[in-house]
């Protein structure tokens, strides 16, 4: 169990790359560019996407990942 | 340390009654999402100031973190009770005055400024209610009936939301619709300053937790909890942990369930406003008792099997779930009675240029199951001929029948069940990862950041994911378009799923009397 949960630490690193790359590009940036043009709703959506939701998800997934990597939730009591 | 049953009882009514309190003043924004946006929001485009306030709504949930953090710490440095005085205070003074800020006719631009400063302090103080009752009445339960007792304070939410939709259609049916629009809306908010003083005078005679006054006594409180939070990697890991192999499905299940299955019925089924709510409300007082059985629940079997499995169920049910509240809900399978159906259409002078002219149609139809169907379809006629003709404005509603109604009361049902196995045991669950001197701090910040961040952008998020695969031309580019909007929730769930299988530990009864 403890090779899996390091071995999945790969997955959480990418994860949060793809994750982060998938936000800023699908969602993100096409909504700040839209609003930037004069669409207010979207400029607040962007804003959020790329400032808060985008940062939080691949920070927490690349950490969680590094720390997965590292060992730190091996054995039984974590 | 756990206190003798008649107290407990006592300690849990009071934590939940101010928490109920507060999860009702934050909700009757997200209730009202839509009149607040004709009031407060330029009206030019009704699509783009409704998705404002989503994102005003959305910012009341972005700023919860930050109200983690700052209450977080100041009720693991000074204690439990003044710090939820406090935010008590603060979350029903600010939605008293969200009620009496004067319309965006009335004092232009600041109405909107406003209205978001106010609910950005709704939000901190959201942030830090929260975690406070949770640790408040964790903190005085036996080790084996911490899930079944701080499961009370899960219901809050819920009854916060139904306690909200409950006073807006009281406030609604008291008076007429125009009056409703001009003026009644406000009395939702206003309402809040009397539950304030009741839940001030209720929490006035709490007394302080007494693991954080057995901590105060020994000496054993944080000097800085923010620091042995999160600057400490062997506790900010179980942060980490709490947010991703918890919180974050569980935010994003229970908006599903909660605020996108309604915005799904009134915006993409466009069934009858007035019959959402009371879909919504009847769904919602059936489902609330299972929040304390699977609290209860927890305390036999552990958190961890009944939140996965809550998680996972979501999961695999809600594209059949969803294509279901569809079906049934639009008019797709009706049979229509073709000789009570009416269509009127009228011309009138376009108020801005007379010269061309606004061509209302108006459409009634009724169905052979007692459906009945109203569409005002509103196009421009230009002098010019050569001038291209814009998109004509449309607004629907269905009121459905009895039975389609009642299946819909299910279909929301289920999504509630889902929201009771994943949140009913998440209170216990938090409080045990953290310890006493810093278990405010910690367990708030993930706790949040799952709801708050994840759960709170899942309407803007999932009404985006639907509308761009609707497209803007007649006919939707995608059939089931109506369902994209799903993949956020299904996607943040599944992931959180496959960490907390892994990761979490499945200790049951795990002592907090450290």
């Amino acid at each position: 169990m403890d090779t899996i949960k390091k071995g999945f630490g790969i997955v959480w690193l990418a994860l949060g790359v793809y994750a982060g790359y998938f936000s800023i590009t699908s969602i993100g940036l096409p909504k700040l560019t839209s609003g930037l043009a004069g669409n207010q709703s979207d400029l607040v959506f962007g804003i959020i996407m790329l400032f808060i939701l985008t940062p939080i998800i691949v920070g927490s997934l690349i950490t969680f990942g590094y720390y997965a990597l590292r060992g730190y939730y091996n054995g039984d009591g974590n | 340390m756990s206190t003798a049953k008649s107290s407990i009882f006592k300690v849990i009514a009071t934590s939940s009654v101010g928490t109920m309190i507060e999860w009702y003043d934050f909700y009757i924004f997200g209730s009202l999402a839509t009149i607040i946006s004709t009031k407060f929001f330029p009206q030019d485009n009704p699509t783009a100031a409704f998705l404002s306030t989503l994102a005003t709504f959305a910012a009341g949930f972005v700023v919860r973190p930050f109200g983690a953090l700052f209450f977080g710490r100041l009720g693991d440095l000074i204690g439990r009770k003044y710090t939820f005085m406090v935010t008590l205070v603060l979350m029903g003074g600010a939605t008293f005055l969200i009620g009496c800020v004067p319309s965006y006719e009335t004092i232009g631009f600041m109405a909107p400024v406003l209205v978001l400063i106010l609910r950005l302090l709704q939000g901190l103080a959201l942030g830090g209610e929260y975690g406070g009752a949770a640790t408040y009445v964790a903190e005085h339960a036996k080790d084996n009936q911490r899930g079944f007792l701080t499961s009370w304070i899960q219901t809050t939410a819920t009854l916060g939301l139904f306690v909200s939709l409950l006073v807006i259609m009281a406030t609604k049916s008291s008076m007429s619709k125009e009056a409703f629009d001009n003026w009644g809306w406000r009395v939702p908010f206003w309402t809040s300053i009397l539950m304030l003083i009741l839940s001030y005078f209720i929490r006035r005679k709490m007394h302080e937790s007494p693991l954080f006054q057995k901590a105060k006594d020994t000496g054993n409180i944080s000097k800085n909890p923010l620091k042995e939070s999160f600057g400490n990697r062997f506790n900010f890991k179980f942060v980490l942990l709490a947010l991703l192999g918890a919180t974050m499905g569980q935010g994003v299940i229970w908006y599903t369930g909660h605020y996108y299955a309604m915005n799904f019925l009134k915006n993409d089924c466009k069934v009858d406003g007035i019959q959402v709510e009371e879909i919504m409300a009847l769904a919602l007082l059936f489902g609330t008792p299972l929040f304390v059985f699977f609290g209860w629940f927890s305390d036999k079997i552990g958190r961890k099997p009944i939140m996965l499995a809550g998680m996972l169920i979501a999961i695999l049910s809600y594209f059949p779930i969803y294509r279901s509240m569809y079906n049934t809900a639009t008019n797709g399978h009706r049979t229509e009675i073709a000789e009570k159906g009416t269509v009127a259409v009228t011309m009138a002078a376009d108020k801005k240029n007379p010269l061309d002219s606004v061509r209302t149609t108006k459409t009634h139809k009724v169905f052979v199951d007692g459906a009945v169907y109203d569409e005002s379809k509103e196009e421009m006629v230009f002098a010019d001929a050569a001038k291209a003709s814009a998109k004509p404005k449309i607004k629907a509603v269905t009121k459905i029948a009895t039975a389609d109604y009642w299946s819909l009361v299910f279909l929301v049902f289920i999504q509630v069940v889902f929201v009771t196995m994943v949140y009913g045991p998440i209170a216990a669950f938090l409080v045990e990862l953290f310890p006493t001197r810093i278990r405010y701090t910690s367990m708030s910040l993930p706790y949040h950041i799952g709801n708050g961040v994840f759960g709170g952008l899942m309407p803007a998020v999932a009404t985006y994911l639907a509308a761009n695969a609707k497209g803007t031309g007649p006919t939707p580019t995608d059939p089931d378009w109506y369902l994209q909007g799903l993949w956020y929730p299904i996607v943040i769930a599944g992931v959180c799923f496959i960490i907390g299988l892994l990761y979490v530990n499945s200790n049951t009864h795990k002592t907090i009397n450290d």
